[in-house]
């Protein structure tokens, strides 16, 4: 159901039966190892490419999202997934191995949440039974793509992100227990004129308060109303950025928790990766391993996850084009709401 | 002595391709163009010889070298053979370090293969 200007109410309790996180040897030494179900020794997977390295992955995280939903792969109707590579290869290439009637969606980093709320959306109006939500991103894929090949070793400020090798996988289906995706905002493009690809997170800032601000608007709740929010990766230098944009606006974030996917990753001290992580793999790992586990436990109730994306490619960024960016946000919950 | 202006005058060049980085947001290929055409110049003008002279490898180390080099080469070939020698001196003093990088690469192509 439509609310307000550009979000969606999902007044039939879609929940999300099962998901799964996997991650590479990187993303496990950092604090939310034990929140992922499983963590690759070898950033290559066994593969001969990183490239079908990336696809495994999500392969892998879709085979265990189908085995916690006890469900069989036949049964779910519509797999809606994307990545960040060219032609969203890595979702495809996955797509024809799962044999599952796919949607391929691209929203950048901004895809796992993006995925998740057309796949509720999907089950809440009753086109579909059941729909996977995916998404994923392969460190050394990313840097090829977007910066440089990781063995040119070319020198990296410190605005600069590390690309989380990651897939997460949520199978949203009608019937269940919970937790429940009641409601997302879909945001707009965002472009403030930055044109330097090592400083997404400050390109990304402003999409990401811009959909915030417009889901409270719709819904007409205050940021209280959730125990946390949290955007997909900004990480340190957008993370300030947003936070500052908030206080200007006079947005009362300081009701609740706002953290950023992109900050909680990695130890900033022991690991390398300057501003954070980022990547479609970052906010979709952090979601359907590190959060859900969290509502589980019942230490969060309410969450909303704000995924943010640079929606750039290299030869947009090669011809001098700024950044355009967006951010998409759903809201995960343990209880119905009441509407 | 020699030592200190080496590591002075080497670390000069670098900050410069650093500031080249950092402040004025270049790529490594236009950063290193950059400084391989200044040593181009460096030499034409005649100062990049007396610079390697008083710093050594402080100067002949860094990409700013290999400009050098390119001119050097032309202008030498000019002086023996007239301006054909532009065309045909240009590599002649580059030529071992340009062999070394295709043949070294083409040998360690053989045995791995890059995947970036």
């Amino acid at each position: 159901m439509l609310k307000g200007h550009q979000s969606w109410l999902f007044e039939n309790n879609p929940v999300i039966a099962g998901a799964a996180a996997i991650v590479g040897p990187f993303e496990g030494q950092g604090p939310l190892a034990m929140d992922f179900d499983i963590i690759h020794g070898d950033l290559r997977l066994g593969q001969d490419s990183w490239e079908k390295a990336e696809r495994t992955l999500l392969e892998e995280a879709a085979n265990l999202a189908i085995e916690k939903a006890g469900i069989t792969k036949e049964s779910i109707n519509f797999l809606v997934g994307g990545d960040l590579m060219n032609q969203i290869i890595s979702s495809t290439f996955a797509a024809r191995t799962l044999q599952i009637p796919y949607i391929g969606v691209f929203g950048a980093c901004s895809t796992s949440m993006e995925s998740l709320a057309l796949a509720a959306n999907l089950v809440n109006s009753r086109s579909a039974q059941y729909v996977m939500s995916s998404a994923c991103s392969h460190n050394a894929t990313a840097e090829k793509q977007f910066r440089y090949p990781t063995e040119y070793g070319s020198q990296k400020p410190p605005t600069a992100q590390f690309s989380v090798t990651g897939a997460g996988v949520g199978i949203v289906t009608q019937n269940g227990k919970g937790p429940y995706v009641t409601s997302a905002t879909l945001g707009r493009v965002v472009d403030m004129g930055i044109t330097d690809p090592f400083n997404m997170g400050a390109a990304m800032a402003p999409a990401a308060v811009d959909t915030i601000q417009a889901h409270f608007r719709d819904f007409r709740i205050e940021p209280g109303y959730y125990d946390l929010i949290v955007t997909g990766d900004l990480s340190k230098v957008g993370y300030a950025i947003a936070n500052e944009l908030f206080d200007n606006n006079k947005f009362p974030i300081h009701q609740t928790i706002y953290k950023d996917c992109g900050m909680m990753m990695y130890d900033y001290e022991k690991q390398q990766v300057q501003a954070g992580a980022s990547g479609a793999g970052c906010s979709a790992a952090v979601t359907y391993g590190h959060l859900l586990r969290r509502m589980r436990d019942k230490e969060l109730n309410r969450i909303l996850v704000v995924a943010t994306g640079a929606l750039l490619s290299p030869i947009s960024f090669q011809q001098g084009e700024t950044i355009p960016c967006i951010a998409h946000a759903v809201s995960i919950e343990n209880e119905v709401r009441e509407t | 002595m020699i030592f200190l202006w080496a590591f002075l005058v080497g670390g000069a060049i670098c900050v410069l391709g650093q500031i080249c980085f950092d402040v004025f947001k270049l790529t490594p290929a236009h950063t290193m163009t950059l400084l391989v055409v200044l040593g181009a110049i460096g030499d034409g003008v005649g100062i990049y010889d007396p610079l390697i002279e008083f710093a050594g490898a402080g100067a002949s180390v860094p990409i700013t070298s290999f400009g050098n080099a390119l001119v050097h080469g032309a202008l030498d070939e000019m002086k023996k053979t007239g301006w054909i020698g532009v065309i045909t001196g240009i590599f002649k003093v580059t030529s071992a370090g340009i062999s070394a990088a295709i043949i070294f690469s083409f040998i360690a192509a053989l045995f791995v293969k890059p995947k970036g």
